[in-house]
C-alpha cells in the first residue's frame, strides 16, 4: 500500500522537522522529491541523506515572484509534477490589540498566499496528466483559534477554506486536495515553549504528549496516495484528540 | 476548410465529446457544446500545445465560439 514509485513530489518547508519528515516519507515510499525551503544547508543535507531522486531548489515563499517560478523549477528537475505538499509557515506571534499590519501580513503572506500561487501553477501539469495530489499544511489553530495567534490562525483557516474550494473545481480530473491540520508536535517551532508551557499543554491533549513529525508524515503519505483517491477536501486532523472535529 | 480549422474541431469533437456537424463556426463551447469552465480552460491547453503557440489568459477569455478559436490561432500561429 501506498507505493508512490514513479510519482514527483514537491514539499516546501522541507528543512523543517514536519517537512524533512513527510520527504522522508514520500521518498521512503518511492517517489522523486524536490526539496524546497529558504535555508540551503539543512536541504542539501537532507537530500544527501535521501540520495537518489532528492532535488534542491530554495524559494523565499514572501517573494511572489520566486513562488511562481517554483512550480516550473520542480518540474525541471523532475521531469513532471504530481504531487505538492504545502508545509512552510512562519509564526509572528502578538496579542491581537498589538498586531502590526507587517505582522499580519508577512504570515498571510507566506502561509497563505504562497499556498495559493503553488496551487495555481501545480494546476495545468497535473489537469493535463489526469492525476494530481495537492496536501496543505493547516493547524487545529486554524480552527480552534489560539491566543496571540490571530495572524497564523486565520491564514491556516484560509488555507482549509481554499482547499475545499480547489477540491470541488478539479475533483473530475483526477485531481484531489486537502489539508493536514497537526496538534502539537515536537519540532523546532514547539521548542521553543518554556517546559511550563509544554505541560499546559499536555494536559489539555488526550493522548498526553505531543506529536511527532513522523505522525503527519504518514498522514500526508497515505492523502498523496492513489489509494486515497475519493478522499478530497477534507481535512485530516492529526492531535492526538486535543480536538476532536 | 483550412487546415487550422480541422486540427482546431478534431480537439473540440474529442474533447467535448461532441458531433463534428454540431461544431460551427458560432457554436459556443459553453453555450452550445457542453462544456464547463474548466473544459475552456483544458481546450485552451489542448491548442497551445497542437499549435506551439502561447495563448495568455486575457485572450484565452475572447475565444467563446469554435469560429474565435480558428481566428485566434490562425492569426497567432
Amino acid at each position: 500500500m501506498f507505493d508512490l514509485t514513479g510519482k514527483k513530489a514537491l514539499i516546501t518547508g522541507a528543512s523543517g522537522g514536519i517537512g524533512g519528515a513527510i520527504a522522508k516519507a514520500l521518498h521512503g515510499a518511492g517517489a522523486e522529491v524536490t526539496l524546497s525551503g529558504t535555508r540551503i544547508e539543512p536541504l542539501e543535507a537532507l537530500a544527501a541523506e535521501l540520495g537518489d531522486r532528492a532535488h534542491v531548489v530554495t524559494c523565499n515563499l514572501s517573494d511572489g515572484a520566486a513562488v511562481d517560478a517554483l512550480p516550473k523549477q520542480a518540474i525541471e528537475k523532475m521531469g513532471g509534477l504530481d504531487i505538492l505538499v504545502n508545509n512552510a509557515g512562519i509564526t509572528r506571534d502578538q496579542i491581537f490589540m498589538r498586531m502590526s499590519d507587517e505582522e499580519w501580513q508577512s504570515v498571510l503572506d507566506v502561509n497563505l498566499t504562497s499556498t495559493m500561487r503553488l496551487c495555481r501553477g501545480v494546476m495545468r501539469p497535473m489537469m493535463k496528466a489526469r492525476w494530481g495530489r495537492i496536501v496543505n499544511i493547516s493547524s487545529i489553530v486554524g480552527a480552534t483559534g489560539n491566543p496571540g495567534q490571530a495572524n497564523y490562525a486565520a491564514s491556516k483557516a484560509g488555507m482549509v477554506g481554499m482547499t475545499k474550494s480547489i477540491a470541488y473545481e478539479v475533483a473530475s480530473r483526477g485531481i484531489t486536495a486537502n489539508a493536514v491540520a497537526p496538534g502539537f508536535i515536537a519540532t523546532a517551532m514547539t521548542d521553543k515553549l518554556t517546559d511550563d508551557q509544554k505541560d499546559k499543554i499536555n494536559v489539555q491533549i488526550p493522548a498526553a504528549r505531543m506529536g511527532t513529525p513522523e505522525e503527519i508524515a504518514a498522514a500526508v503519505l497515505y492523502l498523496v496516495s492513489e489509494e486515497a483517491g475519493y478522499v478530497t477536501g477534507s481535512t485530516l486532523h492529526v492531535n492526538g484528540g486535543m480536538a476532536m472535529l | 476548410m483550412s487546415d487550422v480549422a480541422d486540427r482546431v474541431k478534431k480537439i473540440v469533437v474529442e474533447h467535448l465529446g461532441v458531433e463534428e456537424d454540431k461544431v460551427t463556426e458560432t457554436a459556443s463551447f459553453i453555450d452550445d457544446l457542453g462544456a464547463d469552465s474548466l473544459d475552456t480552460v483544458e481546450l485552451v491547453m489542448a491548442f497551445e500545445e497542437e499549435f506551439g503557440i502561447e495563448i495568455p489568459d486575457d485572450a484565452a477569455e475572447t475565444i467563446q465560439t469554435f469560429g474565435d478559436a480558428v481566428k485566434f490561432i490562425s492569426e497567432a500561429s
